[in-house]
């Protein structure tokens, strides 16, 4: 874990990468440098370039600009499996492994030890017993892999890339089904795995456990790269603004006073809402032409919350009232019917239909609330279609065009473009503005003032605490699955709410170093 | 939302043409019709009454597969409505007969729908059960023999004439114009087309997939049950072994050759159905130019991939969204 402070050459040097998909940047001029016998976190929200820079080390993905070198020597792998050759293997949070096949046979895929062209099955066995020992493992190495818990499925993952003579080895959200104890071997394993000389690279949102294990701190934001640091010396609260907040911007919101809130009247609230294991019983209340920010790191609660809300997932607790009125939220047809609508975050897999024209699209979710046997007819779905692709400037302004063919920001708009035609109540917007590009961007927001100028009520989720406070009335602030504060008016500032993000954690960290 | 007509389709069209031209020299009188008590005969004639039984199963096949599903008992469906069919024919009045033929369809069609729709099992899977169990349970209702029938009604459902049209092809026309009436006069095949294209996206709209779902299974199994009343009336009789066996492929390949993708979304009534004449069109063809049978399912082959080749200008199209999306992910 100590590892000396004078600069030995890196083991893994990245310098100036830059990836662009389509007129999406996911990558602008990215460095990196992993040294050997090192654990270094790799850190940043969804969406900010971590799987899109692993997978340009190890090949995945070809590189527009940059260079990577190895051990000093450049390198350009064009798989990843050119990749794992040169030296550098990658573990995913999803072991990439074959469930049926035995142990002892994923350890020794594609290169068993072979007499006159027959697998010697006890040879095999016999070294890959020896291999897991290494890594403190007991295990019967001849039964199938899938009979094992995923932790083990892990080390064996590693076993092998390590034993296929890996430098460097890069662990993608590794403990995100681990339980405590699971964890405990695994970090175990890494740090024996450093002493050996290996550079690690350790992807993960589980800041706790990237205090516990990492020497060094490289984070990652909007595709560019934030800053490297020692990770004793990096409070946590300054890794977290590192994560979420460019700077401390100074935003002057056109924000009501807290009081003129709460005047407003409800329009729905939650009490003891909640499911187990989901996230945890919370009380929310959002009132006519307010925007409610959800504010937190990745895996806080937010989309839990947001999905909640809508009737995406049921909730097993609470009661959820509209105007006053206990209501049945069940499932997304109640929450449509309840005049819910909701954007998510995943545009293409759980919001458009990509084969589908912009004029269906927008149609849908009205049509679904009329029901089968109140069509729309074609006359009134153009006459939607045209009202909304001019008002929210959709381009190319053709509403017969499949909606999988447009940009990211113009999907996004056919998506509130399809709530927005239901003459919602509440609006859920997950991410509104992820992966869209500057200018889609600003429009996006200017819109969700506008709406809540007329009287809609708006929550929010962004992983971009500078949006949130431009627009949010009052701001709900996650961890751990829990809502733990609720600010409003003038205390809705980025350093507010960096702090409650980050506020008892802190202490565990020191408890965890020490 | 495709018209009941759609613009696309020229490749179906030119193919059948193709195949009429082709049969046309294999057979001088296959244009030939001529009226005779009130029904019109020749080939042409031919070609639609066999091909009736296909039709209809691709009536459901269609919408089942637009849903991004499939149903491989429609043959076995065929075998146990043409069974209670021709069990009851004679001692119950044709309405009787109908009703409990094609209601044993409406059950095996929430059988299906609930298997895939209500556990969440895999469509193929799921069928497959009815597929064998249905062909057992046809079995069991004929004993295990070959029932013939005489009731005029029924006999005349398979062999009479309404207009000079077979009444097959009457019942078929009549089947397509009310399934694309349900279809596309109601929201129906909106609604499809948006969850078989994006299941997720479309739960997360407020549609009611589950629904959606049974019902299409269910319109399937009626489709399937009218095609086996159809096939046992014009033969007299119930076949439990043979009726409809691999009539499931070709109602799957009819769905296919009139270009809707088994991944579902985007599907046209119409072509299917004109995807099982251009089946029949060969088959019948392959028989009057005295090949043995064998060479029907070659030909078969090269047909289908000759269609699907006059598609692809579609299908390259599809690829160049994917590769779009592809590299619009971040």
């Amino acid at each position: 874990m100590e590892n000396s402070p004078d600069p030995a050459p890196p083991l893994l040097e990245v310098r100036g990468i830059s990836k662009s998909f389509g007129a999406v940047r996911a990558l602008q001029q990215v460095d990196f440098t992993l040294r050997a016998g090192e654990v270094h976190a790799l850190l940043g929200e969804n969406g900010a370039g971590k799987s899109t820079l692993i997978k340009v080390i190890t090949g995945v993905f070809p590189r527009d600009v940059g260079i990577v070198r190895l051990g000093g020597e450049e390198v350009a792998p064009r798989s990843a499996k050119a990749a794992l050759g040169a030296g550098i293997a990658t573990v995913y949070q999803e072991v990439n492994l074959l469930p049926n096949l035995s142990v002892a046979q994923n350890l020794f895929l594609d290169r068993q030890p072979m007499r006159f062209g027959i697998v010697r099955e006890g040879e095999m066995r016999r070294r890959a017993k020896a291999l897991l020992a290494d890594f403190g493992l007991d295990i019967d190495v001849a039964a199938p892999l899938r009979n094992y818990s995923v932790a083990i499925q892990h080390v064996t993952a590693i076993a092998r890339a390590v034993d296929l003579s890996a430098r460097v080895l890069i662990l993608d959200e590794p403990t995100a089904s681990l339980d405590r104890h699971e964890v405990e071997i695994l970090f175990g394993i890494m740090r024996q795995l450093a002493q050996r000389g290996i550079g690690i690279v350790f992807v993960s949102h589980f800041l706790d456990q990237v205090y516990e294990i990492s020497d060094r701190i490289t984070v990652l934001r909007n595709g560019r790269l934030v800053g490297e640091r020692e990770t004793a010396s990096l409070p946590r609260l300054d890794l977290i603004r590192m994560m979420l907040g460019r700077e401390l911007a100074e935003t002057t919101g056109t924000r009501a006073s807290a009081s003129e809130h709460m005047a407003r009247e409800i329009c729905a609230s939650f009490e003891g809402y909640g499911r187990a294991g989901y996230v945890a019983p919370f009380n929310l209340e959002l009132r006519h032409g307010e925007v409610v920010g959800l504010a937190g790191l990745l895996g806080s609660g937010r989309t839990e919350t947001a999905r909640l809300v809508f009737g995406a997932e049921r909730a097993d607790r609470g009661q959820a009232r509209v105007e006053g009125a206990a209501v049945r939220l069940h499932s997304p047809r109640d929450g449509v019917r309840l005049g819910f609508g909701y954007c998510p975050e995943e545009r293409k897999t759980d919001g458009i239909v990509a084969e589908l024209s912009v004029r269906e699209n927008i149609v849908l979710a009205l049509q679904a609330k009329r029901g089968l046997h109140r069509p729309l007819s074609r006359r009134e779905q153009d006459e939607i279609a045209h009202r909304y692709v001019r008002m929210l400037d959709i381009r190319p302004a053709d509403p017969e065009r499949p909606v999988g063919l447009l940009s990211g920001g113009n999907q996004q708009k056919v998506l509130l473009a399809r709530w927005l035609a239901t003459s919602p109540r509440l609006l859920v917007l997950d991410e509104p503005t992820r992966g869209i590009d500057v200018g889609a961007h600003a429009e996006i927001i200017r819109l969700i003032r506008e709406l809540c100028d007329d009287g809609l009520s708006l929550l929010v989720i962004s992983s971009e605490l500078d949006e949130i406070v431009t627009y949010s009335d009052r701001v709900v602030v996650l961890r751990d699955r829990a809502h733990v504060e609720e600010l409003a008016g003038e205390a809705i500032d980025v350093g507010n709410i960096l702090a409650a993000i980050a506020a008892d954690g802190a202490a565990t960290v020191h408890e965890g170093r020490a | 939302m495709t018209a009941l007509l759609p613009r696309r389709g020229l490749a179906q069209i030119l193919a059948l043409i193709v195949i009429l031209a082709a049969d046309r020299m294999v057979s001088p009188q296959f244009f030939d019709l001529r009226l005779q008590d009130g029904r019109l005969f020749g080939s042409l004639i031919d070609v639609l009454n066999r091909g009736t039984p296909v039709a209809l199963l691709s009536l459901g096949m269609v919408l089942v597969i637009a849903m991004r599903g499939i149903d491989l008992s429609v043959g076995a469906v065929m075998a146990i409505s043409g069974a209670i069919a021709a069990s009851l024919a004679d001692g119950h009045s044709l309405p009787v007969v109908l009703v409990a033929a094609l209601g044993a369809g409406l059950v095996c069609g929430l059988w299906n729908g609930f298997l895939v729709a209500v556990l969440g099992m895999q469509p193929i899977v799921a069928t497959l059960i009815l597929m064998v169990a249905g062909r057992g349970v046809a079995q069991l209702i004929t004993e295990g023999r070959i029932v013939t029938f005489s009731s005029p009604d029924l006999v005349w459902l398979g062999n009479g004439a309404i207009l000079g049209l077979p009444v097959p092809v009457a019942i078929a026309l009549g089947m397509l114009i009310l399934t694309g009436a349900v279809v596309r006069g109601s929201a129906l095949g909106l609604l499809i087309e948006a969850t078989g294209g994006n299941a997720r996206a479309s739960e997360l709209a407020g549609v009611g997939t589950r629904a959606m779902i049974l019902a299409v299974y269910v319109w399937c199994g009626i489709c399937a049950a009218l095609a086996g009343v159809i096939a046992a009336a014009d033969i007299m009789g119930a076949d439990a072994n043979n009726a409809g066996l691999w009539l499931e492929l070709d109602a799957i390949l009819a769905v296919v050759i009139g270009g809707t993708s088994l991944f579902g979304g985007r599907f046209s009534l119409v072509l299917a159905v004109l995807g099982a004449l251009i089946i029949q069109t060969m088959n019948t063809g392959i028989l009057l130019s005295g090949y043995p049978p064998e060479f029907n399912l070659l030909v078969k082959a090269v047909v289908v991939l000759a269609v699907l080749l006059l598609q692809s200008p579609k299908l390259s199209g599809l690829a160049g969204i994917a590769a779009r999306l592809r590299r619009a992910k971040a």
